[in-house]
């Protein structure tokens, strides 16, 4: 099959989406004849204008309310935020609007957007411009939260998402732009809520999110070399979560190993365990849950202390093996 | 008839608009008084004082036009043509209000009718009109957007922030200030530093006006200006009222941030009196009609009360319902 990057898949799926649907249009800072902060809506402007391709003002806080009042009237806008650390600016319209107009009328009322946005370290961009937030977004009822790692689930993902008649936080990470992966040419869709076993094994679980399903496949590699078969788990979504996939993968291992770039404490690691936890997977644990994610602290910029920050493959591989190995 | 009327406001208009003024004021005392027995709980926040603005405005628009309104935000509903025993079941907490008991009053919303509901963030409205003028645009459809606030939220970035963009991108919206002197206990004189909030317009290339919030035919002609210029397509434009809540900023307001000698000085210029003065003056109704008119919008509230006591209690199993849709 035909391989294109990360990147291209995402521009692929908003190109083709918006040349069915009059509805979808886009929004953001310097989406225009710009491209987009890291290159995804280049060329876009040519072929569907600046109707569509909403260049704004610097304006997070009414750029994602306007993206509330035009899904809420019948729009399907996508909107860009340069970098998720400013989710913040727009977090009252994703937290207080989008997420709860439709509870808080009674169920009248859908809000069809997707607010795209790169997350994630490993740019040399420091604090302000590094993070992994989706946490934040997961855990607010009536938003739906997905974090593609490869591009022919970025491309399925992105379609299902602007389907939705929900507000769908869609993160991208700023390292996987790059990569390619095979991506089939027509429109498809991956349903959001649908877990993907990036690698099966049988000796140990990893669920693992966007960059971290990379590196932990890294590490299942040379685990493999040393006899040791693990099960790789991508949620792809985090809201809605695929309970059943990760439960029914921890029933075959064993063994849980959670691994996320967000910051450990509070990250949705936690939950995941404790799904597990209180699932009748329990009872086949063979070793206690362990979970890998940031050090709590802003990401630095120096790029060892970077690199330090965030769970690596060595810390993957010798967690496992020490999980593995245990003897009761 | 020596009043000077918008083009789109016909004589008989009159009428209902001023029954509507009545409906606002009696819906708000009577969740006073529900409040103060008990009977309804949460918070609630009253527009008593200041129906000119709500009534006035809503006038000027048609179903298809759209608002966002505010935290006080009952007047609102009902210019838009929200029927008051919906609204009163759902303060009720009751199945059958508007939002099915989950919203509230600060929730309240009525999308056939073009309200996109009312706001519990100060200053969440701006960018949510914004959006939709700008689905007007897009899709052609002719609408426009009313955004009601407050003195108290042309202080948020979010005002600032939408203001420009729809000034940039020529949206059909109009900016509605109701400068009600205060935002809770903040008065506007110690809140900001000019004179009108019509004058922050400037900022953003856009007109702005200010009119006497408590006379409802100052505000349908100023009103009438904002909606032509926005259909015409020239896009935004910022219309201040000055106006004057009567009740507190809450239920559990005891005002001791301002004077009772300045509640008196408005309560004097209370807009349902003015409105009548300058009908009766005018010819248009006598003041037995007008007696009349005020006791038809007691009997609807006192139906609406009804209606909200009649109404079930929505069922434990709603809880997880409506968080998303299909």
């Amino acid at each position: 099959m035909r391989e294109i990057t990360y990147l291209e898949a995402v521009r692929e799926a908003l190109s083709q989406e918006m040349r069915n649907n009059e509805d979808v249009y886009m929004l953001g800072e310097d989406i225009g004849v710009y491209g987009g902060a890291f290159g995804v809506s280049r060329g876009m402007i040519e072929e569907f204008g600046p109707e569509r391709i909403r260049n704004t003002p610097i304006s997070e806080a009414a750029i994602s309310g306007t993206a509330v009042g035009s899904a809420l009237t019948g729009m399907r806008p996508i909107l860009e935020l340069q970098f998720s650390d400013f989710i913040t600016i727009a977090m009252d319209n994703l937290a207080n609007q989008a997420a709860k107009i439709r509870y808080m009328y009674g169920g009248k009322g859908t809000i069809p957007m997707v607010l795209r946005t790169p997350s994630g370290s490993g740019t040399g961009a420091a604090a302000q411009h590094s993070q992994s937030l989706e946490a934040w977004a997961a855990h607010i009822p009536g938003l739906k939260v997905v974090q593609p790692s490869t591009a022919g689930d970025a491309k399925g993902l992105l379609k299902a998402a602007i389907d939705d008649s929900n507000p769908v936080v869609f993160y991208e990470h700023k390292l996987l732009y790059k990569t390619s992966g095979e991506v089939p040419e027509e429109q498809y869709s991956i349903p959001l809520g649908k877990a993907d076993i990036k690698q099966e094994g049988t000796d140990a679980t990893i669920v693992a999110t966007a960059m971290m399903v990379h590196k932990s496949l890294e590490a299942a590699n040379l685990l493999s070399e040393k006899g040791i078969d693990v099960e790789v788990v991508d949620p792809r979504t985090l809201v809605p979560f695929d309970t059943e996939t990760v439960v029914e993968s921890v029933k075959k291992t064993g063994r849980l190993l959670v691994v996320h770039e967000a910051v450990k404490f509070g990250g949705i690691g936690g939950e995941i365990a404790s799904i597990v936890a209180e699932s009748e997977a329990f009872d086949y644990l063979d070793y206690p849950i362990r979970r890998l994610g940031a050090a709590f602290v802003p990401v630095p910029y120096n790029p060892v202390l970077e690199k330090a920050s965030v769970p690596s493959v060595e810390e993957i591989v010798e967690n496992i093996q020490e999980m593995v190995n245990y003897q009761s | 008839m020596n009043l000077k009327l918008p083009e789109a406001v016909s004589t008989e208009k009159l009428t209902e608009l001023y029954e509507q003024m009545w409906l606002i004021r009696l819906f708000d005392e009577k969740v006073d008084e529900f409040f103060a027995k008990g009977k309804i709980h949460g918070t609630t926040h009253l527009a008593v004082g200041q129906e000119a603005s709500a009534a006035g405005v809503c006038a000027l628009l048609d179903d298809s036009d759209k608002i966002t309104s505010t935290h006080r935000g009952h007047g609102h509903c009902i210019s838009k043509g929200a029927d008051t025993r919906y609204m009163m079941a759902e303060l009720f907490g009751r199945e059958t209000g508007y939002c099915k008991g989950k919203g509230g009053s600060m929730h309240i919303a009525d999308l056939k009718k073009g309200n996109l509901g009312a706001n519990g963030i100060v200053g969440g409205g701006f960018a949510i009109a914004a959006g939709a003028a700008l689905t007007s645009q897009m899709k052609d459809e002719g609408y426009v957007v009313v955004c009601f606030f407050g003195d108290g939220a042309s202080n948020e970035g979010s005002f600032h922030e939408a203001l420009n963009l729809a000034s940039i991108w020529k949206l059909p919206v109009i900016f509605v200030c109701e400068n009600n002197q205060y935002g809770m206990s903040g008065s506007v004189n110690d809140m900001t530093n000019v004179s009108d909030i019509a004058d922050r317009s400037a900022s953003y290339g856009i007109p702005g006006s200010v009119v006497d919030g408590n006379d409802i035919f100052d505000v349908m002609q100023a009103t009438d200006e904002a909606v032509r210029f926005a259909r015409e397509g020239n896009g935004p434009s910022l219309v201040e009222c000055k106006t004057y809540r009567w009740k507190g900023h809450s239920k559990s307001d005891a005002k001791k941030y301002r004077t009772r000698e300045e509640e008196k000085q408005w309560r004097d210029r209370d807009p349902i009196r003015l409105m009548k003065e300058k009908l009766i003056e005018a010819g248009h109704f006598t003041e037995e009609d007008a007696e009349d008119i005020k006791k038809k919008a007691v009997e609807m509230i006192e139906e609406s009360v009804q209606f909200a006591l009649d109404s079930k209690e929505p069922d434990v199993s709603t809880l997880l319902e409506d968080v998303y849709a299909e």
